[in-house]
């Protein structure tokens, strides 16, 4: 069972077709479902959708959102395709009859509210906001399915390689976390924590940043990072991402080492975190080498 | 008059040097204008060069493109409420530029996207001039002006909802509100040429509007031909606004708050509030937008919930002012 799981992590970090492994492990470890267990979950918001595939027994999980199958934001977005799909609405999660609804604390609060009043168990997932949360929202999940032992198991596994990956870092690049509207993250952030986990000092924190929010662009210069990093382009164009293009950003990249993030490894608190900092780790040290 | 015009480049000039010293970047003023002046391969040169600049910059030829533009919409339909944001021409200038932005053709096109706020813009403008009639009362005016600031927000919105790129849809905002954050000098150098051909024709305009305010029929008596002045009058608004819009979203009010402060300073005389607007719209979108940066920097506050503020609660005192004439 252990070995299954670790073989899936392991997997995880190289490819992204963990899903089928997860899954088997999941036939192996409940044959069939008790009682008291939910039956039809339906998942509502992207992060609960990846916790929800990852931890669920087959045939447990009926839909999860259809940012899931978004690949730029959704790191199982092929896993997601074998379920139905639903955007959130009050009326298609009513039809789909689910015995448990599981949602994140940002997203359609309004729905949420419309599903408690109909009497649909609906649990409710904070976001991660560091790397220890990951292990939090692995529990709940487990606890809301009725599969403590599978995320234990996942746990177990993602401490394990946390472990490993971390670096050991004597010499730490100033680096800049940098996205579209000038929008930037602190150390209290998971995309904070990846940073550190991967080797390098974030210069939000310097600024005084330790949640989210906007570096002006100007503080920005000032503080001269050494590493830039910034979101991965979205298709069509949009003013938001004309920052990345501003002379002062160009400047930046010219002068420093510059990288861009996948969204679908930083947004959600899932074990795919390692592979973000295994991407980022591979930065840190072509810049420590130089 | 000379004292007024020295008086008022000498307020915009200090706000001028204020926008270019303060900034949620600590940097000293003498350091700063230093660096921007003497310039070094350092971070203080960059900001000072790359980021202050260019934002101070527009914040002049986006002011006196508005300010100007509303004296003179003022002075055509004599009537001190039109102005371009409330009456809808900046919303259709956001429309045209947000459809060269997801069209590509901003991307494709040096000049595409104050070309297409420009056309945006046009076509606002001659729908509110048609609407209101030559004589422009206030409630046909207004009332055209709801009509397509209505329409033209809608539209904008529709174009980036339907866009691919997530970040697109909460762009609506920038549209409605304007900001001058992140600009670059890449967009003073679009913008310029169409504010300059603006600016040369809305200023000809001084004696038309002066002869105006006798009527008609006097102005014809005087050799103003109506008909060149309203095109002028349409082209050059259209003109100034478009880029303005273009570079900066739409920010409201500043057309309406600087000809009112002024017309008892240049006893009420249409020619002399053209400049005189200019040179004062410069100072508010500069003072506005020093507000901005001071008061929530991380917030990215946009410019036009300070000129909203500010101009607002006066729209509503001349509103009751007029309301004689709506009734």
């Amino acid at each position: 069972m252990l070995d299954g799981y670790a073989l899936s992590i392991s997997d995880l970090m190289r490819s992204s077709s963990i899903a089928a492994i997860l899954s088997l492990a999941g036939m192996l470890a409940v044959p069939a479902l008790a009682d008291d267990l939910p039956k039809r979950v339906v998942s509502m918001n992207l992060c609960t959708d990846q916790l929800a595939m990852m931890l669920a027994a087959p045939g447990q999980l009926l839909s999860v959102s259809y940012l899931a199958t978004d690949p730029r934001g959704s790191a199982m977005a092929e896993k997601a395709k074998s379920y139905q799909i639903n955007r959130g609405l009050a009326e298609e999660i009513y039809l789909l009859r689910p015995d448990l609804v599981v949602a994140g604390s940002f997203s359609t609060r309004a729905t949420v509210d419309m599903l408690k009043r109909l009497d649909i168990p609906v649990a409710v997932f904070e976001p991660a906001y560091g790397l220890g949360e990951v292990r939090d929202r692995l529990r709940e999940m487990g606890e809301v399915l009725g599969r403590e032992e599978a995320a234990n198991a996942l746990i177990a596994d993602y401490d394990y390689h946390l472990g490993s990956l971390l670096e050991e870092a004597g010499h730490r690049p100033r680096a800049a976390l940098y996205y579209a509207n000038g929008y930037t993250s602190g150390d209290r952030t998971l995309a904070g924590q990846i940073l550190f986990a991967a080797g390098f000092e974030n210069v939000a924190v310097e600024a005084g940043y330790s949640t989210g929010g906007i570096l002006p662009l100007e503080v920005l210069a000032m503080l001269e990072p050494e590493a830039l990093i910034t979101g991965r382009r979205y298709s069509g164009t949009s003013r938001s991402e004309e920052i990345l293009d501003h002379p002062v950003v160009q400047t930046l990249r010219a002068d420093g080492t510059n990288g861009a993030i996948s969204d679908r490894d930083w947004i959600c608190g899932t074990p795919y975190v390692l592979r973000a900092i295994k991407e980022l780790g591979t930065l840190h040290r072509e810049m420590v080498e130089d | 008059m000379a004292r007024l015009a020295i008086g008022l480049t000498a307020v915009t000039v200090v706000f001028f040097v204020a926008a270019l010293t303060l900034g949620p970047a600590p940097i000293g003023p003498v350091e700063s204008l230093h660096a921007l002046i003497a310039g070094d391969e350092g971070p203080l040169t960059l900001v000072m060069r790359e980021i202050r600049l260019p934002r101070a910059t527009l914040a002049v030829m986006v002011g006196a493109s508005l300010g100007l533009a509303g004296a003179a919409m003022q002075g055509y339909l004599r009537n001190p409420l039109a102005e371009p944001g409330l009456i809808g021409v900046s919303g259709s200038a956001a429309l045209g530029a947000v459809i060269a932005i997801q069209t590509g053709l901003a991307t494709s096109m040096a000049l595409g996207l104050p070309a297409m706020a420009l056309i945006g813009a046009l076509v606002g403008v001659t729908l509110v001039m048609a609407l209101a009639g030559p004589r422009g009362s206030s409630l046909t005016l207004i009332l055209a002006g709801i009509a397509i600031s209505a329409l033209a927000a809608a539209l904008t919105s529709l174009v980036l909802n339907l866009s691919p790129n997530p970040f697109a849809a909460n762009e609506i905002v920038f549209w409605m509100m304007g900001s001058l954050a992140d600009r670059s000098m890449t967009h003073v150098w679009i913008a310029l040429p169409f504010m300059g051909v603006g600016w040369a024709m809305l200023a000809t305009l001084g004696r038309g509007l002066d002869a105006l305010t006798l009527g008609e029929d006097a102005a014809g008596a005087m050799g103003i031909s109506l008909k060149r002045l309203r095109l002028t009058l349409v082209l050059g608004t259209a003109s100034v606004v478009g880029a303005a819009t273009a570079v900066a979203g739409a920010i409201g009010f500043v057309g309406l708050v600087v000809p009112h402060i002024l017309r008892p300073l240049v006893g009420a005389q249409p020619s002399r509030l053209l400049w005189a607007s200019a040179i004062c719209g410069a100072t508010m979108v500069l003072a506005a937008d020093i507000a901005v940066r001071l008061i929530l920097p991380e917030r990215d506050l946009k410019l036009g919930v300070v000129t909203a503020i500010v101009g607002a609660p006066l729209f509503l005192h001349l509103i009751y002012k007029t309301r004689r004439q709506l009734a």
